[in-house]
């Protein structure tokens, strides 16, 4: 049981990380968007594995809050990925630094 | 009589808040009758609470009236308190007897000067704040009232205010005296400090407990109330405001810069003389002052040629006679001195006022000459008060005030031979300048023509006035000459008596003395001014190098200037941009460059922001591992 857990754990580490390289390495905005979801499912897939090796029903819970979060995350990014489009017609993050100070 | 007392300063201050809310839109007529009337009232209830005083004495020698209480503070508490006893009863009998008289003067004087409600309005504050001065029961209401008489005193020499030199003249005295309230302030701190009271009663039995005589403690009170006296009387070193005031209208000086405010000083001496005569020091300082100054002051009367400045290093000269009696224990010749002073002194400024006006506003004695003729009850009463000034013999009121004077600074336990010697050069020089005022501006040829002659109304107080000058003296002889003392009578039920040396000359002698004296100065006078114009003092060089520097009132002005004013401004040019203001300026720099630096991490990259959450997460968990 442990090692399963732990075989879980290790799948989410990497599962993050690959997350991360690919919001580090990407210039799409919209594959840095989903680099994030990618990095929000190796949380979730953590917390069920804990929840699993401690037999309590909050990794669960946590997991479905991730969802219903990542859901609106998803929506509010893409809405705001569809704004840059229009406005400056690139999806490049590079050129889109207009909040500098 | 003691409900009577709080009309007497009330009167004056309604006439003020009338004239200051109604002044500007009331016809003439009635801001002269507001003006004067009240003051003229409160002379007749001043009269009439005399009279009950004389005719028996209130319990505890004085009447007094509790009409508020104004604050209490932890163990101070101030009230409202009028309190006339022998010693206040002949300040307010001045005050308002004389201010009455110049209210009167100034009503016709005044009559064609288009701010002639401001001018009285300022007068009634005034003669209020003086009442208020020496009615007082305590140290604070005092204050209060030495504050209204120094803003009154501001205001009315800066009367007319568009001419520059005019306002300069008000803030110099404003300055100066300030210089003096903060020393007598200072002095007041200390006193509650060690007394815990600031009633003049309670002080008066306190301090002889509280002190030992000399002690550090009381030398330095004493010598700080000394300073506040010296600032508004115009003592040394605080004396060069006083010729500059005379930029005021003439009855301005009358009143406020020679018979009344300007006494304050000595008011506040002779009211505290329980503390002056623990600290023997400063008794002596008090002397020394009075007689520096009476001799600074009387030179620098010599070569003045405005006939107002004369009159004021008159004035400080005369007042340095007060301090000399002061400090040598004659209080009652002090006070004495005081009430002849003020008849003469206020009548010579009416006068002079008079004869200004006359002359096209001509302020310069060699630009008069000749008005014996023209100008009769002028001459006749301007003589009066120049023969008083010189102290003639017999016949004026001045000699007997001066010669008490110059007979204690001699043979009371104070005096010495060294200021009797000072006070009788004094007197010399006073008989001297006298004459010459007298004689250039009364005799010789005519150099200005008179152009209109003074109204009834002006010449009516003078004439009162020269009455007064001549036979104020005559309640207070000389010991030695009339068993005759009621000025010294009433005033020792509060002022003790004067402490004599033992084994004394004859007071004859002194007399004799002071009487050659006085009639050589009259005489020498005669000779270099009579017939000619006294253009004598130029001919030299020396001499004309004498008459410059007593001409500029020994050059203390200057003096003051190369002191304090000098290296002030260059303080001021040195310190251009504010020390001070380099530690905040320094804050908001250290602000900005700050706020540089982090400026540069807001760079608009995505990705470099993604590497600072990693960093800082990385920081994080490897701290937690390590701890």
């Amino acid at each position: 049981m442990t090692d399963s857990a732990n075989m879980v754990l290790m799948v989410a580490t990497v599962l993050f990380a690959l997350g991360l390289v690919g919001v580090l390495t990407r210039k799409n905005v919209v594959f840095m968007l989903i680099s994030v979801e990618v990095m929000l499912n190796a949380a979730g897939m953590a917390f069920i594995a804990a929840g699993s090796k401690w037999q309590q029903p909050d990794g669960q819970v946590m997991f479905l809050f991730i969802l219903a979060m990542a859901a609106a995350e998803v929506s509010v990014g893409l809405a705001l990925v569809l704004q840059i489009y229009h406005q400056h017609k690139t999806m490049d993050v590079e050129d889109l630094k207009e909040l500098k100070d | 009589m003691n409900s009577l007392l709080a009309y007497i300063p009330a009167l004056p201050l309604l006439g003020f808040i009338i004239l200051s809310l109604f002044g500007r839109r009331s016809p003439k007529p009635v801001i002269a009758w507001v003006g004067a009337g009240t003051v003229c009232l409160a002379a007749l209830i001043t009269i009439a609470v005399g009279v009950a005083f004389m005719q028996s004495t209130p319990a505890n020698g004085a009447y007094s009236q509790l009409l508020w209480s104004w604050f209490r503070v932890g163990a101070l508490s101030v009230d409202i308190n009028l309190r006339v006893d022998a010693l206040t009863l002949v300040f307010i009998f001045i005050i308002t007897f004389v201010g009455a008289l110049i209210h009167i003067y100034s009503a016709f004087f005044m009559w064609h000067d288009r701010d002639m409600a401001r001018f009285f309005a300022s007068m009634n504050l005034f003669v209020c704040s003086m009442l208020l001065l020496v009615m007082a029961d305590n140290l604070v209401l005092l204050y209060l009232g030495w504050e209204g008489v120094g803003l009154c005193s501001y205001l009315l020499i800066g009367f007319w205010y568009e001419v520059p030199s005019n306002s300069r003249a008000a803030n110099k005295a404003f300055l100066i005296t300030r210089i003096g309230d903060t020393a007598l302030l200072i002095g007041l701190f200390l006193l509650f400090k060690e007394l815990g009271t600031l009633n003049m009663n309670a002080i008066q039995q306190q301090a002889p407990q509280h002190f030992t005589t000399g002690s550090a403690d009381i030398v330095l009170i004493t010598v700080l109330l000394l300073v506040g006296g010296m600032g508004k009387s115009a003592q040394m070193p605080l004396q060069t405001w006083l010729p500059d005031a005379m930029a005021g209208p003439s009855p301005v000086s009358a009143l406020i810069h020679a018979a009344t405010m300007v006494t304050a000083g000595v008011y506040l001496i002779a009211r505290m003389h329980g503390l002056f005569l623990l600290s023997p020091v400063t008794m002596a300082i008090v002397a020394i002052v009075g007689a520096v100054t009476l001799l600074v002051a009387g030179c620098s009367a010599l070569a003045q040629t405005d006939i107002k400045r004369i009159l004021a290093y008159s004035t400080i000269s005369q007042i340095g006679y007060m301090f000399l009696a002061l400090g040598v224990g004659a209080w009652s010749a002090a006070i004495f001195h005081f009430f002849t002073h003020a008849f003469f002194k206020a009548l010579l400024f009416l006068a002079a006022g008079v004869v200004i006006e006359a002359l096209h506003h001509e302020h310069n004695i060699f630009r008069m000459g000749g008005l014996r003729k023209r100008m009769p009850e002028v001459f006749i009463t301007f003589l009066a008060g120049a023969a008083a000034l010189s102290a003639l013999p017999l016949v004026t009121a001045g000699f007997f005030s001066k010669d008490a004077i110059l007979w204690y600074s001699w043979s009371s336990a104070g005096g010495t031979s060294v200021l009797w010697f000072m006070a009788l050069v004094g007197a010399f020089i006073t008989a001297l300048y006298s004459t010459r005022l007298m004689l250039v501006v009364f005799w010789g040829e005519m150099r200005t023509p008179v152009h209109q002659q003074p109204d009834r109304g002006m010449v009516i107080p003078l004439i009162i006035l020269a009455f007064f000058s001549i036979t104020a003296g005559f309640i207070e002889w000389p010991h030695n000459m009339l068993h005759l003392s009621l000025f010294s009578d009433h005033v020792q039920q509060v002022l003790p008596a004067t402490v004599m040396k033992r084994d004394l000359p004859s007071e004859w002698l002194f007399q004799a003395i002071a009487t050659v004296i006085t009639l050589t100065g009259v005489y020498i006078g005669y000779m270099l001014y009579y017939g000619k114009s006294g253009v004598r003092w130029q001919q030299s060089p020396p001499l004309a190098a004498t008459r410059d520097f007593f001409f500029s009132g020994w050059k203390f002005d200057q003096l003051y200037n190369f002191l304090f004013v000098k290296p002030f401004l260059f303080l001021t040019r040195v310190n251009k941009s504010d020390v001070i203001d380099k530690l905040y300026n320094g804050i908001a720099q250290a602000g900005l460059r700050l706020n540089g630096w982090f400026s540069v991490s807001q760079n608009g990259s995505l990705r470099l922001y993604i590497v600072g959450v990693l960093a800082g997460i990385l920081f994080i968990i490897t701290l937690q591992l390590l701890l």
